[in-house]
This record gives C-alpha cells, sequence and structure tokens, in this order.
C-alpha cells in the first residue's frame, strides 16, 4: 500500500512539476504510438472495407488470420522484426534496428490486425445495410469504399482508439526492437519496466500512472474532437 | 481553429528531435547500468567529445550477441572468458580492461545459513546447499550469472543437480533482487546493484570481500573487418576517453552512501 | 439520348436455394405513366422490381431495354420499402447521388436544398438523416431518388407502414414527377393508391403475370377470376 501512495504522490509531483524527462519520455510515447496507429490505419483501414465489400476466394481465412492476430503476443513481433532488422539480418543494411522506427514498424504489425479486424466488423455491418441503395446507384468500388469507410468514421475511431491502447501500454515488442535506450528509445513502457527492475516501485507506478492517465487524455480528446457523445444518433 | 488544434499538437508532438553530432550503440550489462555510473560518465562524454553513447542494457551473454551481429558498436561487460573467446573469434578486435568492482551476498537479514561467519566466498556457497536455504540465480547467463556458476563449481558442488531451493529466474539483476526480496532468499550480486536497489525489504548484505568475487569490467571494440558499418573512429575515441586520467577519476570517487564502487585500473596505453 | 423503353422481358426466370420466386415472367411496358404492380404478399412484386433494376440476379430469360443495361440502370432510380438513410445530414443524403456523378460539392448542395424543398423537409437540413419519423424519411429517400432526374422511377411498397398524411404526400410528390416526364413502376397492396396512381395495371400471382392492361379496364373489368377476387378484397392465395 505505501509503494502505491508513493506513486500516486510522486506521479502527481512528476507532473506537475512538468518534468522534463518525463514530458520527454511521454511524448516519445505518443510519438512512436500515433506514427505507428496512422502507419496501421492506412494499411487496416482499407484492407477492412475490402474484406467486407469484396468477395474472393481467400477472405474467410484472411478475416480467421486476423481475428486470430489480434492476440498476437507482442515479444514475438519485436523478436521477428528484430532478426529481421539486426545488422546480420537480412534487413540489416537498413541500420534500424534500436531506432524509434524500429519501434513504429513492430507496433504497427501489433496494431493492423486488432484494428482491421474491429473495423471490418462495422464495416461489415454497414454495407449490409447499405447493400441495396450502393447497388442501386451504380457505385465504383472506390466509391462504395469510401461511402463506408466515411458513413462509419465513428466506429472507425473507436477501432483506432483500441489500436492505441494497445499500441501505448505495449512493452515486450519495443523493449525487445527498441533497446529502451535512454533519450533514444525509452518509451513510458520501457521506462516502468527498468524502474521496476531497479526495485524503484514508486517511480514506475508514478510512471504507470502517467501512462493511464495519458492514455484516458487522448481517449477524450479524440472523443471530443469527433463528438461522438453528442451525436450519438449518427 | 480544429485544425490548428491539432497543428499544435502534432507540432508538440513530433518536434523537438535533437541529437548530438556522433551518435554510437554499446551494449552494457544490467549490473554496470544499474549501478549508476553512467548516469555520471555519459554526460561528461557527451561534453567532452560531443558524442552520444546510446546503452543497450542487457546481460553479458546478449551484449556480446548484439556485438557478434554487428548491432552495436562496442560492448562493455564482466565475464572474462566470454571476452576473451569474443576477440580470438574475431568478432572484437582487442579486449581492454577499465575498471573493477565486486560481487557481494545478499541474504535475509537473519541469516539460516549463517554466511556472515564464512571464511571464503565457496565457503558461503556451501553453507547455502548445507542448509538448501532459498537461492536465487540469475540464470540468463550474464556475467554474473557465470561468474556464480563458476563460484559453486569451486566449491565443489553441482548447480544442476539441485533442489527446488534452488531458483533460476532468467531476469536481469533488479527483476532477481525483486524476486530475492519477495522470497527472502539468498543472491549474488554485484555491490553497485545493491546499493542502487530501492526494494531491499528484509534483505541484508551478508558477505564480501574475498579476492575471487572480483569483477573486472571491459570494453570490447567491435571488429569493423566484420561489420563495416561500425563506427570505429569514435569507438576509438570513446575507447581513449575511458581510460584517460580523467575517467579514472570519476570512476574512482563515484560513491553510493560513502561506499566507493568500482576501482579504476585500466593501463595507459602502449 | 437513346429511349430508355419499351421495355422487353422475356421468360425471366429468379429463384434462390433452388426456390422459384418469379417467373416465367413475359412482358413488354411501353414506359407512359405509372405502371402498379399489384398482387397478394410473396407473389414475386418486390423481386420483379429488383430484376428490373437490376439488382437482382436472373437464373434465366432476358430483361431488354432499348439501350445498353449500364446506362439502362443510371437513368433509373429506386425507391426501397425500408428507406435506407446514409449516416449523413438530410442535405448530405439528397446530395450523395449527385456526388456520386462527380457534381461539385456546392452546387451538388445547392441542388439538394431546392430538393428538400420541394419535398418539404427544408426545415430540418442539418438533421441526422437517421433520426427522422418513417414518413420524413421515406420521402428523403424519395428526394434521393428523383434528384438525377431519373427517366423512371422504381418504388416498391413505398407508403406501406406510413398513416395517410404521410401517404398523400408521398403521393403528391410522385404525381409531380409523374408530369414532369418521370415514368413509374410501382408495386403496392394498397387498393386506393394503386387506383389513385395507375395508368397500367400488373397483376402477379405466383410469381407470374396472371393479368395485364390498361388501369381503368382492369379496376373496371378484371379479365381473370383471381383478379376479380383481389379487387373485391377477397383473399387470394398465390
Amino acid at each position: 500500500m505505501g509503494d502505491l501512495w508513493q506513486g500516486l504522490s510522486q506521479a502527481f509531483w512528476l507532473v506537475l512539476s512538468a518534468d522534463a524527462e518525463l514530458v520527454e519520455i511521454a511524448f516519445r510515447s505518443l510519438r512512436i504510438t500515433v506514427s505507428a496507429l496512422v502507419l496501421a490505419c492506412l494499411i487496416a483501414l482499407p484492407l477492412a472495407a475490402l474484406l467486407a465489400v469484396r468477395r474472393f476466394r481467400w477472405r474467410r481465412a484472411v478475416i480467421a488470420t486476423l481475428n486470430a492476430l489480434m492476440g498476437l503476443p507482442p515479444v514475438v513481433v519485436g523478436l521477428i522484426v528484430y532478426v529481421l532488422l539486426s545488422r546480420s539480418g537480412p534487413l540489416g543494411a537498413l541500420g534500424l534496428l534500436f531506432t524509434p522506427t524500429a519501434m513504429i514498424v513492430a507496433q504497427m504489425i501489433i496494431i493492423v490486425p486488432l484494428v482491421a479486424s474491429i473495423a471490418h466488423q462495422s464495416l461489415r455491418d454497414l454495407w449490409q445495410e447499405y447493400h441495396d441503395l450502393l447497388i442501386s446507384l451504380n457505385v465504383t468500388q472506390r466509391q462504395k469504399i469510401a461511402t463506408l469507410l466515411w458513413d462509419s468514421r465513428r466506429a472507425l475511431l473507436t477501432a483506432a482508439l483500441a489500436g492505441f491502447g494497445r499500441g501505448i501500454g505495449e512493452v515486450g515488442a519495443i523493449m525487445v526492437v527498441g533497446g529502451n535506450i535512454d533519450n533514444y528509445t525509452r518509451v513510458l513502457t520501457t521506462a516502468i519496466a527498468l524502474e521496476t527492475g531497479k526495485g524503484e516501485f514508486a517511480l514506475a507506478l508514478a510512471l504507470g500512472f502517467v501512462l493511464i492517465a495519458l492514455a484516458i487524455a487522448v481517449n477524450l480528446v479524440i472523443h471530443w474532437l469527433g463528438r461522438t457523445e453528442r451525436e450519438g444518433a449518427w | 481553429m480544429l485544425r490548428k488544434i491539432m497543428l499544435a499538437a502534432s507540432l508538440a508532438v513530433w518536434g523537438g528531435m535533437a541529437q548530438a553530432a556522433d551518435v554510437m550503440k554499446m551494449a552494457v550489462t544490467t549490473s554496470f547500468h544499474n549501478s549508476g555510473l553512467a548516469d555520471i560518465l555519459l554526460p561528461e562524454i557527451e561534453k567532452d567529445l560531443d558524442l552520444e553513447v546510446q546503452l543497450l542494457v542487457v546481460g553479458t551473454g546478449q551484449a556480446l550477441k548484439l556485438g557478434r551481429a554487428g548491432d552495436v558498436d562496442a560492448v562493455l561487460v564482466h565475464s572474462r572468458a566470454a571476452e576473451e573467446a569474443f576477440v580470438s573469434e574475431g568478432y572484437g578486435t582487442h579486449r581492454r580492461e577499465i575498471m573493477y568492482n565486486d560481487f557481494v551476498f545478499i541474504g535475509p537479514s537473519a541469516d539460516p545459513a549463517a554466511i556472515a561467519s564464512a571464511q571464503t566466498a565457496t565457503g558461503a556457497l556451501q553453507a547455502i546447499a548445507e542448509a538448501q536455504a532459498a537461492f536465487v540465480s540469475r540464470g540468463d547467463d550474464s556475467g554474473t550469472h557465470k561468474k556464480e556458476l563458476s563460484l559453486w563449481r569451486e566449491a565443489g558442488l553441482d548447480a544442476g543437480a539441485f533442489g527446488d531451493w534452488y531458483r533460476a529466474v532468467g531476469a536481469g539483476m533488479g527483476a532477481a533482487l525483486n524476486t530475492a526480496s519477495g522470497m527472502d532468499a539468498y543472491i549474488l550480486a554485484d555491490r553497485a546493484s545493491w546499493l542502487n536497489f530501492g526494494n531491499k525489504g528484509g534483505l541484508a548484505l551478508l558477505f564480501s570481500g574475498d579476492p575471487v568475487l572480483f569483477n573486472q569490467y571491459a570494453y570490447l571494440p567491435v571488429n569493423p573487418e566484420l561489420h563495416s558499418h561500425v563506427k570505429s573512429d569514435l569507438v576509438a575515441k570513446l575507447e581513449a576517453w575511458l581510460t584517460s586520467p580523467r575517467a579514472a577519476e570519476l570512476i574512482n570517487s563515484y560513491t553510493i552512501g560513502g561506499e566507493t564502487l568500482f576501482v579504476f585500473n585500466a593501463k595507459p596505453a602502449g | 439520348m437513346s429511349d430508355l423503353f419499351p421495355l422487353t422481358v422475356r421468360d425471366a426466370v429468379a429463384s434462390r436455394q433452388g426456390k422459384r420466386l418469379v417467373g416465367p415472367v413475359n412482358l413488354d411496358l411501353s414506359g407512359q405513366g405509372a405502371c402498379v404492380v399489384l398482387g397478394p404478399n410473396g407473389s414475386g412484386k418486390t423481386t420483379l422490381l429488383r430484376l428490373l433494376h437490376g439488382i437482382a440476379r436472373l437464373n434465366k430469360g432476358q430483361i431488354t431495354w432499348s439501350c445498353p443495361k449500364a446506362e439502362a440502370q443510371r437513368r433509373q432510380a429506386f425507391v426501397f420499402q425500408h428507406p435506407v438513410m446514409l449516416r449523413r445530414s438530410v442535405l448530405d443524403n439528397l446530395a450523395y447521388p449527385l456526388l456520386l456523378r462527380g457534381v461539385p460539392r456546392k452546387s451538388a448542395q445547392t441542388e439538394a436544398a431546392k430538393m428538400a424543398e420541394r419535398i418539404g423537409v427544408s426545415q430540418m437540413l442539418d438533421r441526422p438523416a437517421r433520426v427522422l419519423s418513417g414518413g420524413e424519411r421515406q420521402k428523403v429517400s424519395l428526394g434521393r431518388a428523383l434528384i438525377c432526374k431519373p427517366d423512371l422511377l422504381f418504388l416498391d411498397e413505398p407508403s406501406a407502414s406510413l398513416d395517410g398524411r404521410a401517404t398523400r404526400e408521398i403521393e403528391d410528390i410522385l404525381q409531380s414527377a409523374k408530369s414532369a416526364g418521370t415514368a413509374l413502376i410501382l408495386a403496392t397492396h394498397d387498393m386506393g393508391q394503386a387506383r389513385r396512381l395507375a395508368d397500367r395495371v400488373v397483376f402477379l400471382l405466383g410469381g407470374q403475370v396472371h393479368e395485364e392492361g390498361t388501369a381503368t379496364d382492369f379496376f373496371a373489368r378484371p379479365k381473370t377470376q383471381e383478379a376479380a377476387a383481389f379487387l373485391k378484397g377477397d383473399i387470394v392465395e398465390c
């Protein structure tokens, strides 16, 4: 219990004093996860739409795979990315191991199946609803996908937020591929792991509370921007 | 309005990615990093050499592996046999001793195996094995782990044949200390990690001082003939700094709670 | 632009999972005014309309317009029994078909606002279309169908679940569309509506055209026993 209180008050002071290192780490966490999320959405959303409206041979297999990959253990993703990016690996020449870019790549791989699966479900439902109308209006494939994506933007936002949550709280993969280098690849979760390792539970908890607060803040801001609550009837 | 907020937010998040002129990566052991010495040395290195040393904090085994794969430019570890193999296999150009600290035995302050009164490190281990008192082993192929295994061998015991009381956790120094603290077990730790450890609980330092417990750190530049991207000039610059009188002073004067942790013992070049 | 009509249907059959829904149907329509498709529930009215519009698959036979199929579909519009509202405002729902055809957003919205005026929903342009009442939704979907000035409008029981006032409003819009030159093909089992709107009648029974002719003839002198019974309000099994 003592650690918990100490952690809370320490978190409070860290935030209140805008501790330079904390701010830097928090922004790095945001930067990496948001970048990974944006890239993941660019892949996942069109993929989800395609899976919803196109009938092709491996469609069911792809959907089942995506659903299964939602539970992909991050540390395995980390290992695979590590082996690929290591200097002695196939992509070693890029020199990306232990850089923020490697962390973004790993998080992206973790996020894509989650966002694609959630997005696919809502897009599929909307497509069932819109099917007759859009066929009657003789839309092209592009227009169809654009309409579905735009009209389910709120559900897609929820999918993206789920992806953000998985990314920002993830430690296994980015620890492996980022290396937790101070001032470079250290983010909130890896810093927490480090402080826990040092037995500094209060500081680790403080960072944990900051992480939770950050996640909540991002969700609130996105909901506010999207006005999801006010116009729930859409 | 909305766009402005978004723009400001993204500037705040993506802006300000400044870095020193030169950057190199060095793999170091958990115990070195946990000692806190890195926090003293790195800013001075950046000041003196305009060189940012990015540390990858891992066990000795993984640190050497990173060096083999060419994923770091240099390695700073403490496991002599493995280091010499690393150099003789051609992965490193040479091995340069920098400093040493020592290992200590930590255990429950009640000391059920009475190791505090042991004469030697091997004697302490024999006492623990005799009492079958809980013992936490790093079990992660790290320098500390290798040291522990060699001590068991010297004590004439086979760590592979131990019963339930011997627990290999496969974790870093801090995590292993946390485990030992949680179950009131004995553990071999480096002095620095122990002094900096924040969750001591019912543990205490019970045995230290036997010369076999000295822990030599050495600097290993990764061989640029195997990995052409290695920044050999920076690695050499850092080696010169680490063996300089300036480093000697910083290392020798580093204390925690009044206790000296490291002894600088690099021989001048030549 | 070539003509859409005449429409020729030859031995058209549609079935699903081995069960025949419609057919074989033979039909010729010249496309003047309103053609009302009558028949009891399950007689295949909806399926026939969807086949003609090209949104249901034909298993056998042929449906030919006097222009290519894709062009024909572009010149038609369809109003469903249960209106499909896009998750957008009323204005954006009305403007949607224009946007699909590459009309710039500004002028599409101007057109949509005019259409809103015409169908009497201009005081709710900014409201989400999905919160409207049933009558309002059906008016919006009618407006959305008419906004590209189709040559032919299909309507599948457009007022099946509406009250008298909403039905009247819908019919007023249909009358004015008709007098502006839009042909109608309307499925209904509201006899009053059929009498008010129809120029021709197609009477379906068991998925086949049972009787077909001018509205005046059909209502005054039905040729078949079943049609007569249907008109009297007797229960007719399909």
